[in-house]
């Protein structure tokens, strides 16, 4: 009897172990480097493992540079404005063509899910380079933009614009919005919406009464999944605009660990970005199960 | 003025708005991509202005193509090793725990099963800073190749236990329990009645573990030590700014068509596994398309 016992969590084992080592021990590692101290001499971080031996000096002087008018509180309302923004447009876009996909589309369904997909699957820095190549001072954009006599002279595009980086993050973060949108909306019984009209609702009130309220989840949970990474990201930056008067949250973790010896700094700026995703997570996870518990016609 | 009126308020016409911006956002997203992939065919060093066809970039030049150029050469080599390092050590990890993880039914299992899903939804800075500063200060393992592949086995395994999974609550318990009382051993009917059914699963996960290897950045450029262990990612990150060739292009499109070849051949082999199962079928796409963040 104890063999079969054993017989299924053997095979968990060293997948368990894997992420308790690569995963969870890792994350600690971070606690421990953002609360020890810095070596005097090579300047390099020096972990303090025991919790009760922490210091929190570096933790004091990051949280007093979050504070209105420092530093780090530019960074951090720069990134939610850019976060918040290029959500808006990602939903934007990402709801309609979504909503026709499920609604609508009869014979080019197939063919509009894998052309949905095919952005997907392509290398997120091939599709930067893609943008950075037609937005390049003579780039395809500036030449026809000139040419039609809507620019004087080419604009510098990837000079450091906001908007260009807002831009960058819609076309790289919007494909992976559409996917949970589209299963969402393909649940909807199509007898709801035909309820609604039938009942004299016009198109639109059904669409507002029935369709979105209905999809509200899927909205929620495609905006979280891509609002994480988007916290983090660096790279869509530093390959469009590349100047630190747009840099984000990640831009400043990323300096702080591949330029310089603040590995504690970055290390405490890496628990702050944690502590408020992981709010975001929570308060995901506390409203998905709150509307599982209410009936339907919510 | 009753004809648009007419054409509004009937529920089942098609709504024309909707078919314009659908196919102006597949054109946004994809036509960047294609004058991308056709400028690496570009004959001159421009990458924004056409002087006609040529495969220069790929092969021709013998300095600046893919294939002359070290730097360019050895980030391709080393794209592809971790990948199919990747593969090697991810999904046999990842299908063990899928199974550990739906049938065993123990006190540990759920707090594995949390501890799981974790790394789909952290940030991969977040990630690559853990790992870094772990290898660094406690575990003592050198950057470059070894802890890349350490790093993203850590984010692939669970896409692998996400895709096993789905497969194996569709499958339910009853063949593994026929055979069972048939008279086969636990793991004789775990080989010869689990596995095959799982088959479809397992490649699905091997094609989504390769797309994800290939296209990851962050992870790989954090436990990255020299010119030696730079992916193509790190590659078109570093040098895209500056003045380069469509050489550049053309790396990037290699990757591209063998990551786009992966999910055909993965959505191929699915469908033609999962044939006469048709709730398997349905899913098929969706499943494949469903993970990768």
């Amino acid at each position: 009897m104890a063999r079969r016992g054993l017989f299924w969590p053997l095979f968990a084992l060293p997948g368990a172990v894997w992420l308790v080592l690569f995963f969870l021990i890792p994350f600690y590692a971070v606690l421990s480097v953002a609360f020890g101290t810095v070596d005097p001499i090579f300047q390099g971080p020096v972990p303090v493992w025991n919790p009760f031996d922490w210091h929190f000096t570096t933790m004091r002087s990051v949280l007093e540079q979050l504070r209105p008018g420092q530093v780090f509180w530019t960074v951090f309302v720069r990134t939610f404005a850019y976060v918040g923004i290029a959500l808006a447009g990602c939903l934007a876009i990402g709801y309609p063509v979504a909503y026709y996909l499920a609604r609508h589309a009869r014979r080019t369904k197939a063919l509009l899910l894998v052309l949905l997909i095919i952005p997907f699957w392509v290398s997120y820095l091939m599709r930067m380079l893609a943008w950075i190549g037609l937005l390049l001072p003579d780039g395809l954009v500036n030449r026809s933009l000139v040419d039609i006599g809507l620019l004087s002279h080419p604009h510098g595009w990837l000079d450091g614009q906001p908007s260009s980086v807002i831009f960058a993050l819609v076309y790289g973060y919007v494909p992976y919005l559409i996917l949970p949108l589209f299963a969402t909306l393909d649940r909807i019984e199509p007898h709801l919406i035909e309820a609604g009209l039938d009942l004299g609702a016009s198109r639109f009130s059904t669409f507002l009464h029935v369709t979105l309220p209905l999809s509200k989840q899927g909205i929620l949970a495609g905006s979280v999944l891509i609002a994480l990474p988007m916290f983090g990201d660096y790279y869509t930056n530093d390959v469009i605009s590349g100047s630190p008067g747009t840099s984000m949250i990640g831009n400043q973790i990323n300096l702080f660990f591949q330029g310089g010896p603040q590995r504690t700094t970055g290390a405490a700026l890496v628990i702050v970005l944690a502590v408020l995703l992981g709010a975001l997570m929570s308060y995901y996870l506390y409203s998905t199960v709150r509307a599982s518990r209410q009936p339907v016609t919510a | 003025m009753k004809r648009l009126r007419d054409w509004w308020s009937n529920p089942w016409g098609r709504p024309r708005a909707l078919v314009a911006v659908t196919w102006l956002y597949i054109a946004w997203s994809i036509v960047p991509i294609a004058i991308a992939i056709l400028f690496s065919f570009n004959a001159g060093k421009s990458r924004t202005v056409w002087q006609g066809f040529s495969t220069r970039w790929y092969w021709g030049d013998p300095t600046q193509s893919v294939l002359h150029d070290p730097a360019l050469r050895s980030a391709l080599e080393q794209s592809l090793k971790l990948a199919a390092l990747d593969m090697a050590v991810s999904v046999p990890l990842g299908v063990a725990l899928a199974l550990g993880l739906t049938r065993w039914h123990g006190p540990g299992a759920r707090p594995v099963n949390v501890l799981m899903l974790f790394p789909l939804v952290t940030p991969e800075i977040v990630m690559a800073v853990s790992l870094l500063l772990v290898f660094v200060t406690l575990y003592g393992i050198q950057l470059g190749t070894t802890a890349q592949l350490l790093g993203q086995v850590t984010f692939s395994v669970s896409y692998v236990v996400v895709i096993v999974r789905g497969r194996l609550l569709s499958i339910g318990k009853e063949y593994e329990e026929a055979a069972t009382d048939l008279g086969a051993s636990r793991v004789a009917a775990l080989r010869l009645v689990l596995l095959p059914l799982l088959a479809p699963a397992i490649f699905a996960s091997l094609m989504v573990v390769f797309a994800l290897s290939i296209d990851d950045f962050v992870v790989t450029d954090y436990l990255s030590s020299d010119a030696s262990t730079q992916t193509v990612p790190i590659q078109i990150y570093s040098s895209v700014r500056g003045t380069t060739t469509p050489a550049l292009n053309a790396l990037a499109t290699v990757i591209v068509v063998a990551t786009l070849l992966a999910v055909a051949f993965a959505y191929v082999v699915h469908r033609r596994f999962t044939a006469g199962d048709e709730a398997a079928r349905g899913s098929a796409l969706r499943e494949i398309a469903a993970f990768d963040v």
